[in-house]
């Protein structure tokens, strides 16, 4: 009787579970205008004033990992609320780039999908399929390496590979082998797992090329934080605002703009910016092929990409990509620019070939290498 | 009830006709329908589908290699690592546990420190995440409270040798926090539920505390500890946002393998492989519960 | 008499203070913290005071909805257990005992797979429920029944075991109770203790849980709590030293009400 129970049981939910797949296979329409999944520009609406007025009528755009302190994404989103009257929902703040896709496939066709990405150039790559192309109405300002052809994802802002540190407790350094010395015991952290976080693989890098190396090899920099780690000086904890408020990590690799936003909030942090080569990567701006909102989805972009929002960056301490033309034109916020420093010294940022072998090496020796 | 007027029916013969006897029969199946339904859609298709993400490539194809890659060396270790931690957290937070469920004995149910107890026990049981992480960082880590208190007031430095919080060993108090008031909350009822009769018995007997506590109470209560030993092992083996909150770098138990194939924004296209290792889990928790299940067997002997 | 049933005096001061400091240590840690003043080392009350100026008000009220929201669905799920698993449950002790282990597996696999692999497979199931019972934030409820179930199944069976069922329901039944009778004027209240030991670890669950209703992009108390304590470590700390106030406050007058009526 139990036995015929069983099988009896196995066969019903074999059935759903195939049918369930079956039917989370299949994509919903998308709600709104079908013109609007599908417009490439602002043109296809017929000018910005129809692309704001369809976008008002869908009333929400659904945002994912944008947290408030990062790249002063809150006055971003406060901003566009403010100007369209849009609800931004604000969902997952704290996720990767990779969570983020799966959230798109996790939550498809659903009405808290998410519309736009902001997305590390690793996941950008490799997810092309998530991506609908648009070209936003200044596209001409982005620099042509910024941006892929037909606009299925575009570069929004960068900061420099830089250093946190306690100026209460420990002293400023002045170089990658500072950290090496017996002032910064059990100090010095990074936010994430270089096989992970891109913050954290870009502080490999910077350790690569501030240690003599080039990008093509990331040897260099996991040597140094092997180094480090011997030392003691490595504590493997995550930095995040609390870290550092608790003085717990007192140095830690960041992007500028997040280490800018905690020096903002938590007195006593100051951010250095090593002289010599600085690592640089974009962040990519990607709307979604499935997005629920694809009119305010598209508004967004172009409210992005335009002279007010892209000041905003600045602002949180990150250069925006179409910072040249905004200097030209001198509609760049001279104030913020000054406050943040212009980006000096020789820029590196890796090409996809480079982060890829670099990802390999990592997975391969980082473990070993902090143990 | 059915099992009455059954076994009535059947040594009563031909009375009863043989469709009746099917009906009652399956009435009895019909009480479990709703509870199976609910776990069919919510639990087992959810688990099927996870599980067998680690059956495929991520272009969708048929394969083994997600199996195969548990058996890497450094994915072995972090079961052992895992397990390491999940039986000695659940085997101290279930003593404690259990030394305070006794402490509790003989106070009111409704009293103040039983509720109070009673509630602060259930809140602790699921506080873990970023925040109980960090108030273990804020107590012990390397500028902790304790830390620096112990290092300025008594001369001791418990990171002498090097910063453990943060480590393996590091989960150990952390996850001991949840754990006892976990064991708290689940063993009380089975505390509660010896006599005092069966004391005084055992009193009038000739017995003493220590024959009541080791041949009286301690089979009564074993099979419940053993299932409560069960839950904190397998609430310790599947934690996964403590950890994550605590240990940033690599990957040194299971659930932290799963965030590395999950989350990784610079090694892609390894998401399956977090179904591969689910499966391993579960694999784990079959082979403890039977483990459990054959104690339970021998222990229910004592009772008999 | 002291017949050794229960601990003395001495004892129990001692294992209940000893236990009681450590478990308040991180505690005061974390409220140490929010006094603290940046990395100089003074110490302030403006993060507290901090609670009450202006623009906090517009934020806070999102986090009043998410809290509504973890209520009913706190409420929900604790129906789902008093509702489907208890009887089960039961049946299962009375009538199916060589199931009870099948049960006990059934009931311990939530907790085995981690939220983030489960919730893979929850994904599809809940694009379903989406359809058909719209996207609110209770339908959570289904998902956070599963969850509670390892605790809550332990907590009933502890109490299970402890009453002889049987015999009881046996001797309603020969004085010629119906079976409802006997579920709610016999069973239930020896099972009382067991019950109310599961609707409060499952009501802190369901308060505590983020990562489901996160992945899946819905407001409750958690993902709330994040949003509104992003920037600021301090609030953040504050918020969830709060909210583990409001959950200990909570489940005090749930066990408030349940006893009350035990007394009558």
């Amino acid at each position: 009787m139990f036995n015929k129970r069983t099988f009896a049981g196995l066969a019903v939910f074999t059935a759903a579970a195939i049918t369930l797949s079956a039917c989370a296979g299949t994509t919903d329409a998308p709600a709104s205008d079908v013109d609007a999944s599908v417009a490439t520009s602002a043109a296809d609406f017929g000018g910005l004033d129809a692309l704001i007025a369809a976008a008002q009528a869908e009333g929400e755009l659904n945002v994912i990992a944008l947290p408030d302190n990062w790249a002063n994404y809150g006055e971003i989103k406060a901003l566009f609320e403010e100007k369209y009257g849009i609800v931004v929902n604000s969902a997952d703040p704290d996720i990767s780039s990779a969570e983020e896709i799966a959230a798109a496939d996790n939550l498809k066709g659903q009405d808290t999908a998410p519309d736009v990405f902001d997305l590390g150039t690793a996941v950008t790559l490799d997810s092309l399929d998530y991506f609908a192309p648009y070209q936003v109405e200044n596209w001409d300002e982005i620099p042509e390496g910024n941006k892929e052809a037909t606009g299925l994802w575009v570069n929004d802002y960068t900061g420099s590979m830089s250093i946190g540190y306690d100026s209460n407790s420990v002293p400023e350094p002045t170089s990658l082998d500072d950290l090496l010395g017996d002032d910064y015991r059990g100090a010095v952290a990074l936010n994430g797992d270089p096989t992970q976080a891109g913050a954290a693989f870009a502080a490999v890098g910077l350790a690569t090329v501030q240690s003599g190396g080039t990008l093509d090899d990331f040897q260099d920099g996991i040597d140094f934080f092997e180094k480090l780690n011997d030392a003691g000086n490595f504590i493997p904890v995550n930095v995040t605002s609390a870290t550092i408020a608790a003085g717990e990590t007192k140095v830690a690799f960041d992007w500028s703009y997040n280490n800018l936003a905690a020096a903002a909030t938590v007195d006593g942090w100051k951010v250095v910016t090593l002289p010599g080569t600085v690592y640089t990567s974009f962040y990519n701006q990607a709307i979604s092929k499935d997005a629920p909102h694809p009119a305010a989805a598209r508004l967004w972009q172009e409210f992005l990409y335009s002279a007010e929002a892209q000041n905003l960056f600045i602002v949180g301490g990150a250069y925006p990509v179409t910072i040249q033309t905004l200097q030209d034109a001198g509609t760049v916020d001279a104030d913020a620019l000054g406050a943040l420093g212009e980006l000096d010294g020789e820029l590196v940022t890796p090409t996809a070939d480079q982060a890829a072998a670099a990802a390999a090496l990592l997975a391969e020796k980082w473990a070993a290498a902090i143990s | 009830m059915t099992d009455a007027s059954t076994s009535v029916d059947v040594s009563g013969g031909a009375g009863v006709t043989p469709w009746r006897h099917r009906l009652r029969a399956t009435g009895k199946f019909l009480g479990l329908t709703p509870f199976a339904i609910y776990v069919l859609l919510f639990l087992a298709i959810p688990t099927t589908l996870a599980v067998s993400t680690g059956f495929f490539t991520e272009d969708g194809a048929l394969t083994f290699d997600n199996i195969v890659g548990l058996f890497a060396p450094n994915v072995l270790a972090s079961f052992g690592a895992s397990f390491f931690v999940s039986a000695v957290t659940a085997i101290v937070g279930a003593i404690i546990g259990a030394l305070v469920c006794y402490a509790l004995l003989g106070l009111r149910p409704d009293g103040a420190v039983r509720s109070f107890i009673d509630s602060v026990s259930s809140v602790l049981a699921q506080f873990g995440g970023v925040m109980l992480a960090f108030a273990f960082i804020a107590l012990m880590g390397g500028q902790g409270l304790l830390t620096l208190f112990l290092k300025n007031n008594l001369g001791i430095d418990i990171y002498a040798d090097g910063n453990w919080l943060y480590q393996v060993p590091g989960l150990l108090p952390v996850y001991l926090y949840f754990q006892v008031p976990l064991m708290v909350i689940t063993f009380m009822p089975a505390m509660q539920g010896l006599k005092l009769t069966w004391a005084e018995a055992n009193a009038t007997l000739g017995g003493t505390r220590l024959t009541y506590w080791t041949r009286i109470a301690a089979p009564v209560l074993a099979p419940s500890f053993f299932g409560s030993l069960l839950l904190l092992f397998a609430n310790a083996f599947s934690s996964y946002a403590t950890a994550a909150a605590l240990i940033s770098q690599g990957a040194q138990i299971v659930p932290l393998q799963i965030r590395g194939a999950l989350v990784s924004e610079t090694v892609l296209g390894r998401e399956n492989m977090a179904g591969a290792l689910a499966l391993g889990m579960i694999i784990v928790m079959v082979v403890v519960m039977w483990g459990y299940s054959v104690l339970q067997t021998r222990t229910s002997r004592w009772q008999r | 008499m002291n017949v050794g049933a229960e601990p003395g005096r001495v004892a129990r001061v001692v294992i209940l203070s000893v236990v009681g400091l450590v478990f308040a240590l991180p505690i005061l840690a974390m409220i140490e913290f929010t006094f603290r003043a940046g990395l100089s080392g003074g110490h302030t009350l403006d993060h507290w005071t901090g609670l009450f100026s202006e623009d906090a008000a517009r934020t806070y009220r999102g986090l009043f909805q998410a809290i509504g929201n973890s209520f009913i669905l706190a409420a929900v799920t604790v129906g789902i257990v008093v509702v489907i698993l208890l009887p089960t449950m039961i049946l299962v002790h009375l009538q199916f005992p060589r199931l009870r282990r099948v049960l006990e597996f059934i009931c311990i696999i939530p907790i085995t797979v981690p939220a983030i692999v489960l919730v893979v497979g929850l994904a599809p199931v809940y694009s379903i429920v989406v359809k058909l019972l719209g996207g609110a934030t209770w339908t959570l409820a289904f998902a956070y029944g599963i969850t509670v179930l390892p605790y809550a199944y332990r907590a009933i069976q502890a109490n299970l075991d402890a009453v002889d069922i049987r015999t009881l329901s046996e001797a309603a039944r020969t004085l010629s109770a119906g079976w409802l009778k006997v579920l709610w004027f016999v069973l239930l209240p020896n099972l009382r203790r067991g019950v109310l030991a599961a609707a409060f670890i499952s009501v802190a669950v369901v308060l505590g849980e983020f990562t489901i209703a996160s992945i899946l992009n819905r407001r409750n108390l958690q993902t709330a709590l994040l949003q509104v304590s992003q920037s600021d470590p301090w609030v953040a700390t504050i918020f969830a030293l709060l909210a583990l106030l409001l959950a200990f406050v909570l489940l005090l007058s749930i066990g408030r009400l349940g006893r009350d009526r035990k007394n009558s």
